[in-house]
């Protein structure tokens, strides 16, 4: 038996706008490869951010709905309950999601919103060119805090979302992985892959937390920002399975 | 409205709660359950917008309601569904501002419903009915002019017709004759078919012109073929008065009480907001001498009838921020210009 290397059907045939070392590559692949696997390319209906990842539905080859920054889910809201028979999942950012969008994150979760949020933390404003995010770890320098993020000079601490949405009755499946080394990149896609086996079930809202690399703002190498995940950034956020009904 | 909006096939509502609307989302978290379809009391004007983007992305007829400061905050919302094309009716049921004002009648929102509202290049058709009746007719035409052109539709009420009660007679059709095309761009899984996306977003260079000027092909169809408005004993007027809403009944009693008093008075009522019914009102005004715009604004609409019918004489009376001009003060303040010529 020969394994080839080959492409989902679920992704376009294109290369992407994405800096070297990025982890929305990896990630983009594992959302498809679970949707070829369960079948799913007829069923699913994506919604992309607004963040690196806005043009994501030139990389899939299946619906997407944009959102407006911070609306996907109450996007993802409106075609789900129009579309019960459909599977349907956000792909967002942390400004996105946990900043503009905190309050459409919260109430989607605390509705139980039959839909998977697959959460990209990179702890940084990527594409705006590299601002302080509500993940962004404390000691973190990003354009807007120079000299690292600091709480005593009233910039906070980072949010750990995947924990608050795990205290709502309305999330059964919060969970932390990343894309920073080959187990972890396996662990993410059974992550993926189980959130939407959940949501076929209708068991409610599932989160999939994935800490992803942005080696162009954190000024690392490709393979230097996987170490510093692996190093760091678990310090922080912790990796594992938070909450599972 | 709410009914009307039922009776249309609206298969989604979503809403914050806000005077003086309130009625609406009351109503429609009753019968949408009731008929099997969706209600959701959303969090915020942003989540509802939002999730009204995201029905209407399905192809389902979706309604939102507010007023003036929850619209507002919808006008992000509203120039993306514009952008993404996609059909959706919005109700504002006006109130007083400008920032929280009062819950008030008001006919303060022209500008920002009839020019866009949000950023961008864009119009949305609005409908402005002057009785509950007529409200329920432009619910009607609203969610088959939205489906027709892929357009979010306006129902600009004030808060007099929202919170009126009359007896409605119910059609389930509305006079909207052209038929509505399939839509096939709706996402509903790549089921045997290349992959459907809903957008606003034209990053490569040329590609948001280019689509901008189908949006302007639109608008300009639109304004050919969707202009709307009634008289009002014109026919022989030589003084028009032009107001819409709840405003236009008021006004309409004023130009009883002028002809009471052998002043040749008419009303010309706009009901299309935009597109503004110009053709009409410059037929109407052929033969008249003076023009009074009467509105609960300091001034809003008054410019369109400038840019309407610049060649006349153009009187204005408003009142803002609660304040109705009635039908006495209508009547005194034609006669006070008339008699100064």
């Amino acid at each position: 038996m020969i394994n080839k290397f080959t492409k989902p059907a679920s992704l376009r045939e294109v290369s992407t706008h994405y800096c070297p070392g990025c982890g929305h590559g990896i990630l983009h692949r594992l959302v498809a490869e679970v949707i070829d696997e369960l079948n799913l390319r007829g069923k699913i209906i994506g919604v992309a951010p607004v963040g690196c990842a806005v043009v994501a539905y030139d990389y899939w080859d299946f619906d997407v709905s944009e959102a407006a920054h911070g609306r996907a889910l109450a996007v993802a809201t409106g075609i789900k309950r129009c579309r019960p028979q459909n599977i349907v999942f956000t792909y967002q950012g942390d400004g996105d999601l946990v900043s503009i969008g905190m309050a459409e994150t919260m109430h989607a979760a605390n509705r139980g919103e039959n839909v998977t949020c697959i959460f990209v933390n990179n702890a940084c404003y990527g594409m705006t060119g590299g601002q302080m995010a509500p993940t962004t770890l404390v000691g973190q320098p990003t354009v807007t805090t120079p000299w690292g993020r600091n709480p005593k000079y009233g910039e906070g601490w980072p949010i750990k979302l995947s924990e608050i949405l795990a205290g709502l009755e309305g999330v059964n499946f919060a969970v932390r992985s990343s894309v920073s080394n080959p187990k972890q990149i396996m662990q993410t896609r059974e992550h993926i892959k189980k959130a939407f086996l959940n949501q076929i079930e209708g068991k409610g809202f599932s989160i999939v937390e994935v800490l992803s690399p942005c080696p162009t703002v954190w000024q690392k190498s490709p393979t230097d920002a996987m170490k510093w995940i692996d190093e760091e950034m678990v310090k922080t956020f912790p990796l594992g399975i938070i909450k599972n009904i | 409205m709410a009914e009307a909006a039922i009776k249309a096939g609206c298969f989604f509502y979503a809403g914050y709660p806000i005077t003086p609307q309130n009625e609406i989302p009351s109503y429609m978290a009753k019968r949408m359950r009731e008929l099997g379809r969706v209600f959701i009391q959303a969090e915020s004007e942003l989540a509802a917008i939002n999730m009204i983007f995201g029905a209407a992305a399905t192809g389902v007829r979706s309604l939102t309601s507010s007023s003036s400061p929850g619209v507002s905050l919808k006008q992000e919302g509203i120039s993306y569904i514009a952008g993404a094309q996609l059909p959706a009716v919005i109700i504002n049921v006006m109130r007083g501002g400008p920032g929280l004002g009062n819950i008030a009648s008001s006919q303060s929102d022209y500008f920002q419903s009839t020019r866009g509202g949000g950023h961008g290049d864009y119009y949305t058709p609005v409908l402005a009915p002057s009785s509950p009746e007529e409200a329920a007719k432009l619910v009607l035409l609203g969610f088959d002019m939205a489906d027709f052109y892929r357009t979010p539709v306006l129902i600009l009420a004030d808060a007099i017709v929202g919170q009126m009660m009359e007896g409605v007679e119910f059609s389930s059709k509305s006079e909207f004759k052209k038929k509505l095309p399939p839509k096939n761009w709706a996402l509903t899984g790549a089921s045997n078919r290349p992959a459907n996306i809903a957008k606003s977003f034209f990053l490569k260079e040329g590609a948001l012109e280019a689509h901008n000027e189908r949006l302007r092909e639109k608008w300009e169809k639109i304004k050919q073929n969707e202009q709307r408005s009634s008289t009002y004993k014109t026919e022989d007027a030589k003084y028009l008065i032009v107001a819409y809403g709840s405003e236009a009944r008021i006004a309409q009693e004023a130009v009883d009480m002028l002809r009471a008093k052998k002043i040749k008075a008419g009303l010309f009522r706009p009901i299309t907001l935009w597109p503004y019914p110009e053709k009409n009102l410059k037929a109407v005004s052929k033969n008249i001498k003076k023009v009074f715009v009467v509105e609960q604004s300091l001034g809003q609409m008054v410019e369109d009838v400038r840019l309407s019918i610049p060649y006349k004489e153009i009187h204005f009376l408003g009142k803002s921020g609660g304040g109705i001009p009635l039908a006495k003060e209508i009547v005194k303040f034609v006669e006070k210009v008339t008699r100064n010529k």
